[in-house]
């Protein structure tokens, strides 16, 4: 989840935490690409509902395809590879995700370091509320035939995990995905060594809310989203429950604080951002295929997401759960039940009034995903209740994931342009009212 | 004396609002968009200003009876000053054009091309004076369009006469006619002025007998300057006016006060512009609440009917007055701009008539908007219709029509001068920064008003 490597404009500004992570995801694809020559077993997952402290029990490297799409479209790879899947039938509304692996596929799989990808040696599903994860696996599946797990996490409909809902999905690890996993590689299960994991996930968990936290101080000393995408990429991927992800998270704490501390606002490409001048909740994955552009129209507006609803995709920590390595299987279903993903829309809408709530944030900005009904399906209800709650002004934009034939940037940016000017009417009528 | 002007840079026409102190309009200019930006800005602010200047002669006159006799002598004055910029256009098109007449592709023709260009041009300045009379109607008010459809006849003429090729007149004018455009409006506004007074004293327009004391009352007016207090600029190519960015205000709000300012009761505004569709709610204050617009596509917005124009080989607004005949509308469900010929022509292949195809198309429009709309947060009363199609009857009988199944009663305002609903708003906001009211105006400008 970085941006281009060996970027060519050496002027883009970046932290040491965003280098730092770089090189550790350029570590991994590397893992990756050399896993058969080493003997390393790979299993293809999501990444909600990632049993990254699992999948390790087993020796199996962490393959994410949503992250490949992701670094297709960073690199600008992405618009290829979907034409290439829609050749081969896949309709133009299709998850821009999916078309862009299946295209990466059929062009032999090149990761980001510019070797291949290997072919996983199993298909690890948890299901989290995105029904395409299904289908994506169902084709996958065709072309690996390989074995595939299929982990069902019951849907948070009432808002609520329940005991039921818990003991269903330890019944599944017991029963079904711990036999299948210890099948294909090879390894007995050992509950002490998941244990072990989980133990260092808890820590990194804790450094990672701290971070995210912190942008309710004034300036915000992070972006919560573009910034965050860089924040997340690490515990949401191959690194959860490991040392790396532990030192990585105690040195971006670290950095974060002294940023607090010197009074300092967010490293955007083009250096720290001066001014604070809207703070804003927003909900939806970002674009990747302008990302940079797409971030740029907002710093340079002066505008700071100082929370957001996508760095929860991979796993809610915020609001206190943390994997406990007490309850080893139990903890894992809670961490699959709570992740964004599997929330209702009330559920959603609480968080995203609570965020502009403690956050204290202008308003709300939806960036609704094109190809993403799983995301997409609600919002503007969502958008409507949380304007009703908060009194906060909110806003609609839309682009797409990874297909850039779906980010046309003079209309976002005529959109945000209007949303900033909205927020700022908005606030100076409120100071007239409060001076009158 | 102080003048606010708003801009508003459309993808097809651009619009300018003057107002006073006490924020009336007083002027109103408007031109065809063009590739460059800033000459279109300064035609329709100059176009503004002479609109703003006849608003100062009514004024001045206004209380002083003699109505009937004041109105003809003003309407005489109006006449001879667009003759006069007409015929100074005129002479700068010529003059590019005789330019043009030069290298490889005129060989041994280009004495006799000139020669023509000038019989075209002395047949184009001929019936100017007919073209600005008292009863004369134009189709628009636009340069390129008057100069452009005389142009051709005439062009054609002298080419048959002169044996020469029609195709190579066109050419020049093609080349000229965007390098005109293009430049600056040059002149003064004054001295246009004072060549129209002297038109209207030499009798050469007005039968009435001028009265000299008017002539030179209406003279001296003309030394009070329109000083530009504040501009603001909106509209699509707004981030490419000159202006610091502060000057810069978003189209949507600038619609939602513009549409508050006409009807200070509207709650949600629907504008349909050539590229854009709209839907804003706002507060008492005019203050935006809310917003949805169209995304990526330009479905069913104003560009739609003009390619639809286009493929009947109708004017843009002849289309609604042909849908009205209709008592039977096609159903039409895609809006899509690009595909509106496929469309078209696939209809009237299969024997629908023109009348129900093209209601059928603006239902298709305004379901689109009332899409929008929803979206938006739905219609309150009270409800502003804003933007070029908002003159189309066709689209308001149907946006009429569903605004009431689906909201019920509703008042429904449209202006006449809706068009102008985007430069009001901004007018208006430049009207209130030089105020250091800073409803609505950037923070860092707004303290440093204010400290």
């Amino acid at each position: 989840m970085t941006a281009k490597p060996k970027s060519p404009a050496a002027e883009v500004q970046k932290d040491d935490s965003m280098l730092l992570q770089k090189a550790m995801m350029a570590k991994h694809y590397d893992r990756l690409a050399n896993a058969k020559e080493n003997g390393e077993k790979v299993a293809s997952t999501f990444v909600p509902g990632n049993l990254n402290e699992l999948l390790m029990c087993f020796d199996l490297v962490n393959n994410l395809p949503e992250v490949n799409a992701i670094q297709s479209g960073l690199r600008r790879q992405s618009g290829g590879y979907i034409m290439e899947a829609e050749r081969s039938g896949h309709s133009e509304d299709v998850c821009t995700y999916v078309k862009s692996d299946i295209g990466m596929m059929a062009k032999g799989n090149i990761g980001p370091n510019g070797r291949k990808l290997p072919d996983p040696d199993v298909l690890m599903l948890s299901y989290t509320g995105c029904f395409t994860f299904m289908k994506w696996f169902e084709l996958l599946r065709e072309q690996y035939k390989c074995e595939t797990i299929f982990l069902q996490t019951p849907y948070l409909a009432d808002g609520k995990v329940t005991p039921n809902m818990v003991q269903y999905m330890v019944k599944q690890f017991k029963e079904d995905v711990i036999p299948k996993l210890e099948k294909v590689s090879g390894v007995k299960f050992d509950i002490d060594r998941l244990r072990e994991y989980l133990k260092k996930s808890a820590k990194a968990e804790d450094d990672l809310v701290h971070v995210l936290q912190s942008a309710k101080n004034k300036p915000s000393p992070i972006d919560a989203y573009f910034g965050g995408i860089y924040y997340i990429g690490p515990i949401f991927g191959a690194f959860r429950g490991t040392d790396d992800a532990i030192d990585y998270y105690r040195f971006l704490r670290q950095e974060v604080d002294d940023r607090v501390a010197k009074g300092l606002g967010p490293v955007t490409p083009d250096g720290v951002m001066q001014e604070e001048k809207y703070r804003l909740v927003v909900e939806g994955p970002p674009n990747y295929t302008s990302f940079r552009q797409f971030w740029k129209m907002f710093y340079e507006e002066g505008a700071t997401v100082v929370a957001s609803s996508y760095t929860k995709v991979g796993g809610t920590y915020d609001f206190g759960f943390r994997h406990d390595p007490d309850r080893p299987l139990e903890t894992l279903a809670e961490y699959c039940l709570g992740v964004y993903t599997n929330r209702s829309l009330p559920m959603r809408i609480e968080m995203l009034v609570n965020y502009i709530n403690e956050y204290e944030a202008d308003g709300l900005l939806i960036n609704s995903i094109k190809s993403c009904n799983s995301f997409s399906a609600g919002q503007l209800l969502i958008m409507r209740e949380v304007e009703k709650r908060t009194g906060k002004p909110a806003a609609f934009i839309e682009t797409d994931l990874v297909d850039p034939r779906y980010f046309s940037a003079a209309n976002v940016k005529n959109r945000l342009e209007s949303y900033f000017q909205m927020v700022e009417q908005k606030r100076s009528g409120a100071k007239k009212e409060t001076a009158a | 004396m102080k003048t606010f002007v708003g801009i508003d840079l459309g993808s097809t026409t651009t619009k300018a609002i003057l107002l006073d102190e006490a924020g009336d309009v007083i002027g109103r200019g408007i031109t065809n968009s063009r590739s460059n930006y800033d000459t279109a800005c300064s035609v329709a602010k100059q176009e503004a200003q002479i609109d703003a200047r006849f608003t100062l002669f009514r004024r001045a006159f206004g209380g002083e009876g003699g109505g009937a006799e004041i109105d003809t002598f003003l309407a005489d004055l109006e006449r001879s000053f667009r003759l006069e910029q007409f015929l100074e256009q005129l002479g700068d098109l010529e003059e590019t054009c005789v330019r043009q007449v030069r290298g490889d592709r005129f060989e041994k023709q280009a004495d006799a091309v000139k020669e023509a260009l000038k019989e075209v041009f002395n047949r184009l300045r001929g019936e100017a004076p007919a073209m600005f009379g008292p009863d004369a109607e134009r189709k628009s008010d636009f340069f390129r369009d008057i100069a452009g459809s005389r142009y051709l006849e005439h062009a054609e003429n002298v080419a048959r006469e002169a044996g020469l090729s029609y195709d190579l007149m066109l050419n020049v004018y093609d080349k000229s006619i965007i390098a005109v455009e293009n430049r600056p409006p040059s002149g003064s506004l004054n001295e246009k002025f004072r060549c129209a007074l002297d038109r209207v004293r030499a009798g050469d327009v007005s039968q009435a007998e001028a009265d000299a004391a008017l002539l030179s009352r209406i003279s001296g007016m003309l030394d009070i300057e329109l000083e530009e207090s504040y501009v603001v600029g909106t509209g699509y190519g707004r981030v490419t006016l000159p202006f610091p960015k502060e000057h810069i205000r978003s189209e949507i709000l600038c619609h939602g006060l513009g549409a508050h300012m006409m009807y200070p009761n509207t709650r949600t505004v629907l504008d349909i512009g050539g590229q854009d569709t709209k839907g804003i709610q706002i507060n008492d204050q005019g203050i935006v609440e809310n917003f949805q617009m169209n995304d990526r596509c330009a479905a069913g917005t104003g560009r739609y009917l003009g390619y639809i124009a286009d493929e009947m080989n109708m004017g843009l607004h002849e289309l609604g007055p042909m849908a009205l005949k209709s008592d039977k509308p096609s159903r039409i469900n895609s809006t899509c701009t690009v595909f509106a010929g496929a469309e078209l022509r696939d209809r009237l292949a299969l024997g629908e008539r023109r009348e129900d195809i093209l209601a059928g198309l603006h239902r298709a429009i305004i379901l689109r908007s009332m899409s929008i709309l929803s979206r938006s947060g739905g219609v309150a009363d009270e409800f502003t219709f804003t933007g070029g199609v908002a003159k189309n009857e066709a689209a308001v009988r149907e946006l009429r029509k569903l605004i009431s199944e689906n909201y019920g009663e509703v008042t429904i305002n449209i202006n006449p001068d809706s068009i102008y609903t985007g430069a009001l708003g901004g007018a208006e906001f430049a009207r209130r920064a030089a105020e250091g009211r800073m409803d609505g105006i950037e923070d860092d400008i707004a303290e440093g008003a204010v400290a």
